[in-house]
């Protein structure tokens, strides 16, 4: 629950809110057997947002953004995204697979394959697109994320900020409308953790819709425009960053706040 | 108080390892002389290798390359202790090829050095890639060199395949995926049962293209051993990982067979299986059809080399992280492409050293077929020494079956070794 500062001033120039609604979720419900881990979750998304979902652990938050691209299931309510609605039709689930990018807490890249591969596997083989243009799309995302250099190597022999970016210009080699981060940053030393905000930050400056569970405070504060604070699998309070921050409105958010800015 | 403050001034170059460590000296040192338990160990046990070696060094040099006979022998030998290698000499082409008939040996030959062609694409992925077109042929090939007959036979075979293709081909747009894939399955069934048979015998009466037959009680020895093993090991690997798949399949009809399956086969021991491969059959085979016994027991070995081969990759699917399958699903790639490009090369890769076991299981197993008469080299062993000439022989025969077996199995050990090395990539 670090706050690392960075350094410089966040560009804020292409960081418009659209009134497009990008993911549009109502009265959503979602049980593990007989518990229920989402209750009456009700978000509408635009394009160009970047939310930050907080709250403490098993509150539902990573359930929440799971549900977004089935990699859970939800039992009850609606999940609209990008205007395909996410039924058990599964050429409904595959389109929204392709369209929203997901990074994980633990990286998961393909250890058999190399960096390069592991970028131009779901291009080739979901979005058709030829090898060589795939690899041209690969690379430019890897000089983006400032490790083409390991193009040829394999996720083992990179560290794991390395490979956190690795995972990210992955998702983005798919050219996604929406960007799903997971805790991203939770499974790395202090070191790394600041190159991959770094990526995210100029990711969110080009104006990508994200959403992102993460306990980094310092990023929510400068680079989202809604923060959502989560507790027993609902919504608790959410507000944009300097109010939540500064004026939390719930005891629970209050709480929270105390404990993990407190000292 | 001690004074706790330090900053180096300078900092401390590589340096060489002592000599003592390093080396030829370093090694004897570190691996056979580490301590003074490990010295006397090291002493017996080479002690005992001399020991063995020179028990057994004069047994296998023995003057009887060219005896005719178990009595020649022990006249050569006059006394002394010595093995008698002359019923290799005398029937070794008969342990290699059984009775097949001598004049058509070059067809076993050459079936097996094809044999050599179209694996070696397939075992080293440096080799041209089109080398795999040959590897798609020799199934068809093999069995038409082996027991010969007509080569509209084989043709019209695989011509099955190219219909099921077709079928999912032109069948798919218009009655849908799994229409097309019933139609995939459907079609060269009918066609292999009721029609390929036909259309071969009238085009091989048009055009009569064949090789002399030889029936199946004429095969024996390692050629036979080699042919159930090759064709078992090659089926059953397919054979496994749809059983695998089904085995953790979320449809439970599909669960339940492939759970039953298994459990069935792995529960029976093969022997059985092959007394009903031998016997059982035929009673529920409609009568006057002539199913060809090696096919039989093929299929035998081939469903119990799968149901362990089944449960091999299952191990290795669930040393696989939960996240690869995110992974492989939040990138938008459907069940078939995860399984083929994330799941199975990893799953099979951690599996590579309980598959070539079970592939070295196999091809030891095929020595069974023994049990219920046909002639492999342990079928032929016992013929052998019922001949009047070597009987009482033992050691010599099963010496050298035991060699050849032996070549066959390390080679597929060695070769595992190496494909684990290859597929090393730094991780797991």
């Amino acid at each position: 629950m670090s706050e690392i500062a960075l350094e410089r001033e966040v560009d804020r120039s292409h960081m418009q809110v659209s009134d497009k609604v990008a993911i549009q979720i109502s009265h959503m419900n979602k049980w593990y057997g007989t518990f229920h881990v989402l209750r009456d979750i009700n978000l509408s998304v635009n394009e160009g947002e970047r939310i930050v979902i907080a709250g403490p652990s098993g509150s539902g938050k990573s359930t929440l953004i799971r549900c977004i691209n089935r990699l859970e299931e939800h039992q009850a309510g609606d999940i609209v995204v990008d205007g395909t609605e996410l039924s058990s039709d599964l050429k409904n689930i595959d389109k929204i697979r392709s369209e929203v990018g997901m990074v994980f807490q633990h990286f998961n890249l393909f250890p058999h394959l190399t960096i390069l591969e592991n970028c131009t596997l779901a291009p080739i083989w979901v979005r058709k697109i030829p090898r060589k243009e795939a690899e041209e799309t690969a690379m430019h995302f890897l000089e983006k994320v400032k490790i083409p250099e390991q193009a040829h190597k394999y996720p083992g022999q990179l560290s794991g900020g390395q490979q956190q970016r690795v995972a990210i210009a992955r998702s983005l080699c798919m050219m996604p409308r929406i960007m799903l981060f997971d805790e991203p940053t939770s499974a790395l030393d202090p070191e790394m953790i600041k190159e991959v905000l770094e990526t995210m930050i100029q990711l969110a400056e080009e104006g990508m819709t994200m959403l992102c569970v993460t306990h980094e405070m310092g990023f929510a504060k400068q680079v989202a425009n809604r923060v959502i604070f989560m507790d027993q699998g609902q919504i608790v309070e959410q507000n944009e960053p300097n109010e939540f921050f500064n004026n939390p409105q719930h005891e629970r958010t209050k709480l929270f706040l105390s404990q993990i800015l407190g000292h | 108080m001690t004074d706790i403050k330090f900053v180096r001034d300078a900092m401390v170059e590589e340096q060489e390892p002592p000599a003592a460590t390093a080396g030829f000296v370093g090694w004897i040192r570190g691996n056979l002389f580490s301590s003074t338990l490990n010295a006397i160990l090291t002493i017996l046990s080479g002690g005992f290798i001399l020991f063995v070696i020179s028990a057994l060094l004069p047994w296998i040099i023995s003057p009887t390359w060219n005896a005719g006979s178990l009595r020649e022998c022990h006249e050569i030998l006059a006394g002394h202790e010595g093995a008698c290698w002359g019923v290799i000499r005398e029937r070794w082409l008969q342990l290699l090829f059984g009775f097949y008939p001598s004049e058509l040996y070059w067809r076993v030959v050459l079936d097996f050095v094809l044999l050599i062609v179209a694996v070696a694409p397939v075992l080293f992925t440096g080799l041209p890639r089109k080398m795999l077109a040959f590897s798609a042929i020799y199934p068809f090939l093999m069995p038409w060199l082996l027991w010969g007959g007509t080569v509209w036979l084989p043709i019209a075979v695989a011509f099955g395949f190219v219909l099921g293709f077709l079928a999912h081909r032109f069948a798919k747009p218009i009655i849908g995926g799994l229409g097309g894939a019933i139609l995939a399955f459907l079609v060269p069934v009918v066609w292999w049962l009721f029609l390929a048979g036909p259309v071969s015998g009238g085009l091989a009466s048009v055009l009569p293209l064949a090789l002399e037959t030889v029936e199946s009680r004429n095969f024996g020895g390692f050629m036979l051993s080699i042919t159930i093993g090759v064709v078992a090991i090659a089926i059953s690997l397919p054979i496994g990982i749809v059983l695998a798949l089904g085995r953790q399949s979320d449809l439970l009809i599909v669960r339940s067979l492939s759970v039953g399956f298994i459990e069935f086969i792995r529960g029976v021991p093969l022997i059985t299986l092959l007394f009903v491969a031998s016997t059982l059959l035929n009673i529920f085979m409609p009568p006057g059809t002539d199913f060809d016994i090696i096919m039989r027991v093929i299929i035998m070995v081939t469903l119990f080399a799968s149901a362990y081969m089944a449960e091999v990759i299952r191990g290795g699917l669930a040393a696989l992280p939960k996240g690869q399958y995110e992974a492989a699903d939040a990138l938008g790639l459907n069940f078939w492409m995860s399984q083929r490009l994330i799941i199975m090369p990893q799953a099979l890769k951690i599996s590579i050293p309980g598959i070539v076991s079970t592939f070295i299981g196999v091809f030891k197993d095929t020595t069974l077929v023994s049990i219920i008469g046909l002639l492999d080299p342990i079928g032929l062993s016992t013929t052998i020494r019922a001949d009047q000439n070597w009987n009482g022989i033992v050691w010599e025969l099963y010496g050298f079956i035991g060699l050849l077996f032996f070549i066959f199995c390390f080679s597929m050990s060695r070769y595992s070794m190496f494909l684990e090395r290859k597929l090393q990539t730094g991780h797991r």
